[in-house]
C-alpha cells in the first residue's frame, strides 16, 4: 500500500492523485483515439456507449451524489432532443448554439421539476418524476407542430461551424469531446463547494441543513445540472438515432438509464462509464447468445445420444430467441446487483484493488454497509 | 343528468381497481417500510393465473378465481421470504430498484409462459347489462364494486378484531416492541406480503373482463400511484378514498376535457398533490426528530 504525502497546494489542486494516475488516464485517451481504426465495425455502437456515459453521468450527479432518485430522466433526454432539433432544423439556429439552448431548456424544465422536491423525500421523489415522465411523453405525442406528433421526426446529420459531422468517425470524436469535457466539468464541481453540499445532502439531509447547507438551493441546482447534461446528451442521442419518436423515451428507457448508474456503482464518476459500457454492450452480448447457446448446449449433450442433443437444441433455442426475454434478464441483472453487489461494478473494482493492495490482511468487513433499521423513515 | 350519472358509477368501478392495488402498496408500506413498484405485476400474474385456469384448464370461475388468489398470494410470501426480506434496513433506492427489477422478471416471465397476446377473461358477468333509467349498468362493473366493498369489510374485520390482525397492526407500528411482545414479526411481514399480493390478484380478476388480459395490464400500477399518494402513502382508507377520485377525475376528464387529458390526468393530480400537500389527504407526515 502506498501513500501519498501531499508536499505542495499544486499537488492538491490537481485533477489526478498521482502521475501513475494521470499516465493511465493519457493511456486511456490515446487508446480511444485509436479504438475506431482497431474496431471499424463498432464505430458507431462505441458513441452510443459515449452518449449514454453522458446519461449515467448526469444521473449520477442526481442519484449518486445528491441522493435524489430519478425515474423520468428518459424524459429530459427526450426534452433535450427534441428541443436541439427544434432549433436546428426548424428555426435554422446554428449547432452550438442550439445545443447550448436546448441545455438550457432542459435544465429550465429541471428546475421546475425540482422545486417541489425540496417537500419530497426518498420514494415520492422517485414517483414524482416518474409521473412528470409519462406526462412529457403524452405531450411529445400530441405537440405535433414541434415534435411531429406519433409520426415522428427526421434528424439530419450534425454540423458544427460549417464543418460536416456526418460520418460515423467524426461523430465518435464529437461525441469523445463532449464526454470528457462534461465528465472534466462534472469532477470540477464535486470537488468544488457546491459538490460537497450534494454529498451532504444525500449523507444526511438534517446534518446538511445544519451545517447551513440550504437545501432548497442545492437540491433544484442538482436537478438543474442534472438536466442540462441530460439535455446535452439528448442532443448528441438525436443525431445518433437519426429518427426521433415519443415512444423512445419511455419509463423502460428510465430504469434503462437507473440500471445503468446501479450497475456502474452509485457515487462513482467511473461507475456512470461502467454503467454505461455495460448497458451498451449487454444487448450485443445477448444477441450473439441467441445465435451460439443452443448448438453450445447441443455439443455439450451430444454424448448423450442424438435424440437428447437435438431436443435441448430445439428447447434451448425456442427459449433464447423468446422476445420478452431481454427486458427479463436486465431485471434479473438488476435483482442480482443490488442482492450481491450494491456498490456495482465500481464496488467491485475497489474491493479487488484493496485486496491486492493489503494482500494478507484483506478484511471482508471493510465494506460492510450499516443497515439502518429506523421506525421513522416516514417521518423525515 | 343520465351521463353523468353513467360516469360516476364507470368512474367508481375504476376506481376500486385503482384503490386495491393502492391498498396493497399501502399495506406492504404501512408494515415494512418498503414501496412495491412491482404491485401492478403482481395484480398481472393474477389475472394470467386466472385466465390459464379457466381456459387451459377448463375450470370453473369461482374455483379459478380462488386459485389465482391463493397462487400469488403464496408467490407474494415467497418473495418476501426469500428475496425482499434481505433489504429491510437498507436505502430506499436500493428497494425501489430491486422492484423494478423483479416487476420486469414478472412481465418477462408472463410472456414467456402465456404468450405476448391480448386475452379476454370469460366471467358469469361478461357482456350483461341491466338498464336503470338512462344509465346502462354493465355486471362487470357492478361485480368490480362489490367485490371491492366485501374485500375491504373483510380486511377491516381481519384487522380489527382477529388476533392475526391487531399482531400484523402490532408489527407494523413498532418492530421492536412487537418482538418483545412474542409477536413473530417476520412470519407476520410475509403475511402481509401475502395479503397484499393476494389483493392485488383479486383486483387483475375484477379487472380482466373490462380491460383485456396482457403482459402490460400491471402499468395501472402507476396510476395506483397517484391514488395510494393522493389519500396520504400510510392510510388504507385513504388508499381507497385516493382511488375512488382518481377513477372519477378519470372518466370525467375523458368525456369533458380535450383528447390525451384522460390518460395524463392521474399524473396531473398526483405532482399537484405532491407539490401542494405531500402528505396526502389523510396523511399524518410530520418532520423527523434527531
Amino acid at each position: 500500500m502506498r501513500f501519498i504525502f501531499k508536499t505542495s497546494y499544486a499537488q492538491e489542486l490537481g485533477l489526478f492523485r498521482d502521475n501513475v494516475q494521470r499516465n493511465w488516464y493519457v493511456a486511456l485517451f490515446a487508446a480511444l483515439l485509436v479504438l475506431p481504426r482497431a474496431l471499424p465495425d463498432y464505430t458507431s455502437d462505441i458513441s452510443l456507449v459515449f452518449i449514454y456515459g453522458l446519461c449515467g453521468l448526469s444521473l449520477m450527479v442526481l442519484a449518486g451524489y445528491t441522493g435524489l432518485v430519478s425515474l423520468g430522466h428518459a424524459a429530459f433526454l427526450g426534452i433535450g432532443a427534441y428541443a436541439h432539433v427544434f432549433f436546428v432544423q426548424d428555426l435554422g439556429v446554428p449547432w452550438v448554439v442550439s445545443v447550448a439552448l436546448a441545455c438550457a431548456v432542459t435544465a429550465a424544465v429541471g428546475v421546475l421539476v425540482g422545486l417541489p422536491a425540496l417537500r419530497m423525500t426518498g420514494v415520492y421523489l422517485t414517483i414524482a418524476t416518474l409521473a412528470f415522465a409519462l406526462i412529457i411523453q403524452e405531450v411529445f405525442s400530441r405537440w405535433d407542430r414541434v415534435t411531429g406528433g406519433l409520426k415522428g421526426k427526421p434528424v439530419n446529420k450534425p454540423a458544427l461551424f460549417g464543418v460536416s459531422f456526418a460520418s460515423e468517425l467524426a461523430f465518435y470524436f464529437l461525441c469523445l469531446a463532449v464526454l470528457i469535457g462534461a465528465l472534466w466539468l462534472t469532477a470540477n464541481l464535486l470537488r468544488s463547494p457546491t459538490g460537497r453540499a450534494w454529498v451532504a445532502i444525500r449523507d444526511s439531509e438534517i446534518a446538511a441543513q445544519s451545517m447551513g447547507v440550504n437545501l432548497a438551493v442545492y437540491k433544484t441546482m442538482a436537478f438543474g445540472y442534472s438536466a442540462a447534461l441530460m439535455g446535452l446528451a439528448g442532443a448528441l442521442f438525436a443525431h445518433k438515432i437519426g429518427f426521433l419518436a415519443p415512444d423512445i423515451f419511455s419509463v423502460l428507457l428510465s430504469i434503462q438509464l437507473l440500471l445503468m448508474v446501479v450497475v456502474g456503482g452509485l457515487g462513482s464518476l467511473h461507475g456512470a462509464i461502467y454503467g454505461a459500457v455495460f448497458v451498451a454492450i449487454l444487448p450485443v452480448v445477448i444477441s450473439q447468445a441467441r445465435d451460439s447457446v443452443p448448438a453450445f448446449v447441443a455439443a455439450a449433450l451430444s454424448p448423450l445420444g442424438k435424440g437428447a442433443a437435438d431436443g435441448a437444441f430445439a428447447m434451448v433455442d425456442r427459449f433464447v430467441k423468446q422476445p420478452g426475454l431481454e427486458p427479463g434478464l436486465f431485471g434479473l441483472i438488476l435483482v442480482l446487483f443490488i442482492l450481491f453487489e450494491p456498490l456495482g461494478i465500481y464496488g467491485r473494482w475497489a474491493k479487488i484493488k484493496l485486496y491486492f493492495a493489503l494482500f494478507p490482511l484483506y478484511k471482508r468487513a471493510t465494506f460492510r454497509r450499516q443497515k439502518a433499521y429506523m421506525r421513522s423513515e416516514r417521518l423525515r | 343528468m343520465d351521463i353523468v350519472l353513467q360516469l360516476v358509477l364507470n368512474g367508481l368501478a375504476v376506481g376500486c381497481i385503482y384503490g386495491l392495488v393502492a391498498l396493497g402498496f399501502v399495506l406492504i408500506y404501512k408494515a415494512t417500510e418498503l414501496v412495491n413498484f412491482a404491485q401492478g405485476d403482481l395484480l398481472m400474474l393474477g389475472a394470467f393465473t386466472c385466465y390459464m385456469f379457466v381456459v387451459w384448464y377448463g375450470v370453473g370461475y369461482w374455483t379459478a378465481f380462488a386459485l389465482a388468489i391463493a397462487a400469488v398470494a403464496l408467490f407474494g410470501a415467497v418473495l418476501d421470504a426469500g428475496i425482499l426480506r434481505r433489504v429491510i434496513g437498507q436505502p430506499q433506492f436500493a428497494v425501489v430498484m430491486l422492484t423494478i427489477g423483479l416487476g420486469a422478471i414478472f412481465r418477462s416471465f408472463a410472456s414467456m409462459t402465456w404468450g405476448s397476446e391480448i386475452y379476454t377473461l370469460p366471467t358469469p358477468f361478461s357482456a350483461k347489462a341491466t338498464r336503470l333509467g338512462g344509465v346502462t349498468v354493465s355486471h362487470e362493473y357492478v361485480s368490480i364494486i362489490v367485490g371491492t366493498v366485501l374485500l375491504c369489510a373483510g380486511l377491516y374485520a381481519f384487522f380489527g378484531y382477529t388476533k392475526v390482525g391487531v399482531a400484523m397492526q402490532a408489527a407494523s407500528q413498532n418492530q421492536l416492541a412487537a418482538y418483545y411482545m412474542g409477536i413473530p414479526v417476520k412470519r407476520m411481514f410475509s403475511l402481509i406480503w401475502a395479503i397484499s399480493a393476494g389483493v392485488a390478484a383479486i383486483a387483475g380478476v375484477l379487472l380482466a373482463p373490462v380491460s383485456l388480459i396482457d403482459i402490460n395490464l400491471g402499468f395501472i400500477g402507476l396510476k395506483a400511484f397517484a391514488a395510494a399518494v393522493l389519500g396520504g402513502f400510510g392510510s388504507i382508507p385513504g388508499a381507497l378514498v385516493g382511488g375512488l377520485t382518481i377513477g372519477l377525475i378519470e372518466l370525467f376528464a375523458g368525456a369533458y376535457l380535450p383528447h390525451g387529458v384522460k390518460d395524463v390526468a392521474a399524473y396531473v393530480v398526483l405532482l399537484i398533490v405532491l407539490a401542494v400537500r405531500p402528505q396526502g389527504i389523510f396523511g399524518t407526515v410530520g418532520r423527523k426528530k434527531v
